[in-house]
Order: structure tokens, then sequence, then C-alpha cells
């Protein structure tokens, strides 16, 4: 029983390794198709985002058939409920490069303003967190975990940037508004891509730890 | 808040001849807790539990050191009547023992011991006491056949039937569900929970979930040493060794 249960534990944790690797790769190609304009790798992503949904879905019957069957304790509890969540986040992350890449598509038909602001930056900001977050999770490392809730108080403040550009930008260019809320909201959901890199850092730090750490309490 | 200390344990070492089963274990047992002591098989638990009880005694080659405080009194001080201090500490064992009397007879027993002579009270407790340990119904029409007539998971029952007739203060119980089905050991985990209320509850279990589901602190065992002490939630969530979470997630040696 107890092997079984360990096979169990190993099959899970490359299946969430995988899930955490696919999504890296959707948000590295939204954020080309952002970078390059490109409504056409943008629709791809939209399309195939039903994938990701199947393997969150699996990876949580999993998890649920696992913790009903075994009844794990101790390590075993916090990496399944670990796990639960992570697997939402990543969900979620992909969904929020799906909003972007819908964002990209409307803006790639339209003529370019520059604003300023550097969406090249941001994107890269938020996707070495993301990628951070899931090398602490590969790796188990807590040090790193630590680092990456860090980093997100920079995100924060790129936000806050792109908002202030983008208002400024409006009043220069009243007739392009639909064209600069497009450009806002992709800062947004970049933003909220770093949030869910920090929950899955925080998760880590709970699965090594035992201590919860949510709501910024890991000063 | 901290519940009022009913049993003190201080440094007790255990030996069967030159065997030493007890390690100078040092633990605290809270009135209105139950505890729990996990640990793999031969590590102590029984032991430990039977030192509490002085049930030990019965055993010529063993001996005791250290300190057993009662509500602050020496449970091996000369002075201390055994059977007086049996009726304040009950115990269920590991393997049900009932005596080969009537099923009446084995939870009146005790009463009787204790002096009681009033037949109307002593068919109450007996009544009050079966039904506490769930299995009255099963033996109200047959309270005057034998005991040894019941079944395994019945008999355990009776057993702790027995225990709780002559109302003790603390309650040792060895493995109680061992032998019990699902159903059963449901009802012994929901009276253990009522009975929290009034007694001290000292519980050995090789079931972790039932460890972690009934009691309040957990004590982990190891070789006849106390490796790991502390709050159930804590323990099964987050335990502080390494020792302890390789026991309790099964990957153990
Ligand atoms: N009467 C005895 N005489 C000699 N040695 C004994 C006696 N009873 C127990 N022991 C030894 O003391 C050690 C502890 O035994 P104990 O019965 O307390 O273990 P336990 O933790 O209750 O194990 P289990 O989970 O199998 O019931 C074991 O090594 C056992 O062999
Ligand atoms: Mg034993």
């Amino acid at each position: 029983m107890a092997k079984h249960f360990f096979r169990e534990l190993e099959k899970i944790k490359k299946r969430i390794l995988s899930l955490g690797a696919m999504v890296e790769e959707r948000v590295r190609m939204v954020i080309k198709a952002l970078e390059t304009r490109d409504g056409d790798a943008a629709k791809k992503i939209i399309l195939s985002d039903h994938e990701i949904d199947e393997m969150e879905v699996e990876i949580e019957e999993e998890c649920l058939k696992i913790l009903a069957l075994y009844q794990p304790v101790a390590i075993d509890l916090r990496f399944l409920t670990a796990v639960i969540k992570i697997n939402n986040d990543l969900e979620r992350i992909a969904d929020e490069a799906v909003n972007i890449a819908r964002r990209v598509r409307i803006i790639a038909k339209r003529e370019k303003i520059d604003i300023s602001f550097d969406y090249s930056l941001m994107a890269g900001k938020t996707e070495d967190m993301l990628k951070k977050s899931l090398d602490a999770l590969v790796n188990l490392d807590i040090d790193l975990a630590f680092k990456v809730c860090g980093l997100d108080d920079e995100v924060d403040k790129m936000q806050s940037e792109a908002y202030d550009r983008i208002k400024q930008a409006i009043g220069e260019y009243p007739d392009r508004v639909a064209y600069l809320i497009n450009l806002l909201l992709i800062s947004r959901h970049l933003e909220r891509i770093a949030d869910h890199g920090t929950n899955i850092a925080e998760e880590v730090i709970y699965l090594i730890e035992g201590e919860i750490v949510r709501h910024g309490n890991y000063l | 808040m901290d519940k009022a200390v009913k049993i003190e344990v201080k440094h007790l070492n255990f030996y069967y001849g030159k065997f030493q089963a007890l390690h100078d274990n040092s633990l605290d047992f809270h009135i209105n807790e139950v505890s729990a002591l996990i640990g793999p098989s031969g590590c102590g638990k029984s032991t430990f539990l039977r030192c509490l009880n002085r049930m030990n005694d019965l055993i010529p080659i063993s001996r005791v050191e250290g300190n057993l405080l009662l509500d602050g009194l020496d449970i091996y001080d000369p002075s201390v009547d055994v059977v007086m201090l049996r009726s304040r500490v009950g115990m269920v064992f590991q393997k049900p023992n009932p005596f080969p009397k009537t099923i009446f007879e084995n939870v009146a027993y005790g009463l009787k011991v204790n002096g009681i002579k009033n037949k109307g009270l002593i068919e109450k407790r007996v009544e009050e006491s079966l039904k506490l340990a769930a299995i009255w119904d099963e033996v109200k029409d047959r309270m005057h056949e034998s005991a040894l007539g019941l079944s395994g998971g019945q008999q355990q029952r009776l057993c702790i039937a027995r225990a709780l007739a002559v109302e003790p203060e603390i309650l040792l119980m060895d493995e109680p569900c061992s032998a019990l089905d699902p159903i059963a050991t449901q009802k012994i985990e929901e009276l253990i929970h009522q009975l929290k209320k009034s007694f001290t509850i000292i519980i050995v279990t090789h079931n972790m979930q039932q460890a972690a589901r009934v009691s309040d602190i957990t004590a982990f065992f190891y070789m006849g040493k106390l490796i790991e002490v502390g709050k159930t939630n804590t323990i099964f969530t987050r335990p502080n060794l390494k020792q302890t979470e390789d026991y309790i997630t099964g990957r153990f040696g």
C-alpha cells in the first residue's frame, strides 16, 4: 500500500511540473506575440487553452482520489494541498495569457502608438517570476521562493507606472482610447500573472516549512 | 489556556530484567485532554501505559525508576493502595480480556469490588456503561449469558464498558479499536470525544488517522524513547522532527 501511494505521489509531481512547463511556454509565447504584434500567434494560444483546462481538471481529480484513498498526513498532506492550489494558479495564469492574446489580436490590427512604457521589461520580470516560482517548486528551493515573493512589488510598481503613462496618453490621443485601454489591460494581466507566481512561491514555502505565508506575512 | 496537569511523568525508566524498555521519558497529561501514543511495534507504548496504573507490578523481573505523579502524588509510593489506584486509572487492553462470567457480571465486577451493594444502582450503572460503550443493543437480551460467547469486537466493547462502570478519572486505552469494525470504531471514537469532557484519556493506536481524529496531543515513541510530543494538529501537519514525519507518513526504516 505504501509503495502504491509513493508511486501515486511521484506521478502527481511529474504532472504538475509538466503543466507548469506548458503554462510557462504559453506565457513566453504570448509575450513574444505582444512584442512582435503577431495576431496569428496570439490566436494559437487562445485556441489551445482547453488543453490546459483539461490537464488541470485531471490533476485535481487525481489529488482528490489520493486524498480519499490514502488519507495522507504531514509532508504528503502539505504536498497534495499545495499541488491543488498551484494547479489552480497555473490554470489561471494560462487564462491570463489568453486574455493578453485577445488584446494582442485587437491592437495588432491597429496603428501603433508609442506610449514610452517598456512592456518588454514588465513582461520579462513577470516571466522571470513565474520561471523562478516553478524552479522553486521543482527543486523545493525555499530561498528562491522567498525571493519570488519579493519580486512581486517591482511588477506592481510597473503596473501603476503603466497606468500613469496611459492616462497621459489618453489626453494626447483622445481618438485612440479603445486602443489604449487594451494596452492598460495587458499590463493588468501581466500583473495578475505575477500575483499567481507569488501564490505558487507561497505554496512552495508552505510545502517545505508548514507555515502559511499568505497575504504578505513573509517579512 | 492550559489545562490542569493530571499525570506528570518525570524521567521514567523501565526495565524487564536487564532489558531497558523505556528511556528517560518525561511527559505531562492534562485533564480533559486525549493524548495518543504512537510508534512502531515494540517501541514501548503498552509498557508506558501499564506504568501509569502499575499493571507492570505483576511482572516479577520488572523495575521502575523515576516519578509518576497523579494529582501531584507519587503512584509508586509504598503507601499507595494499588486496587484504589486502578479504580481511578481504568484500562482497556490491547486484546479483549473478558472474565469467564456473564456479560452482566463482567461489567458489575468492578462496582462490587469497590463495595457497591445496592442492586438497583449496579443495574443502572451496568446499563449506562454498556450504552456508552455502544454495545447495549447487542447484549441487552443476553445479559446473563457468558461473555466469552461474544465476538472479538463485542468483547472489546464489553471491556470498555467494564472500565467505564467504575467511573475512573483516567482511562488508558491500548489499541481499543484494533478488533472493531468501522461502525463500532466510529462509536468508540465518538465515546472518546464524549468522555474527555470529564476524563483524562490516553490511547495507544497504530491507526494514524484515528490518532489524528481523536486526540489533542500526540506523543511519538521510538525504541523506548519519547521522540516528539505536541499538539496533534501540528504533529500531523508539520511535525518538528524528520523521524516523526517519516513514521507518520509510512517512510520508516
Ligand atoms: N513481559 C515482558 N517481558 C520482557 N520483555 C517485554 C515484556 N513485555 C514487553 N517486552 C518488551 O518491551 C518492549 C516494548 O514492548 P511493548 O509491548 O511495550 O511495545 P508496544 O509499543 O506496545 O508494541 P505493540 O505496538 O506491538 O503493541 C519490546 O521490546 C518487548 O519485547
Ligand atoms: Mg502494545
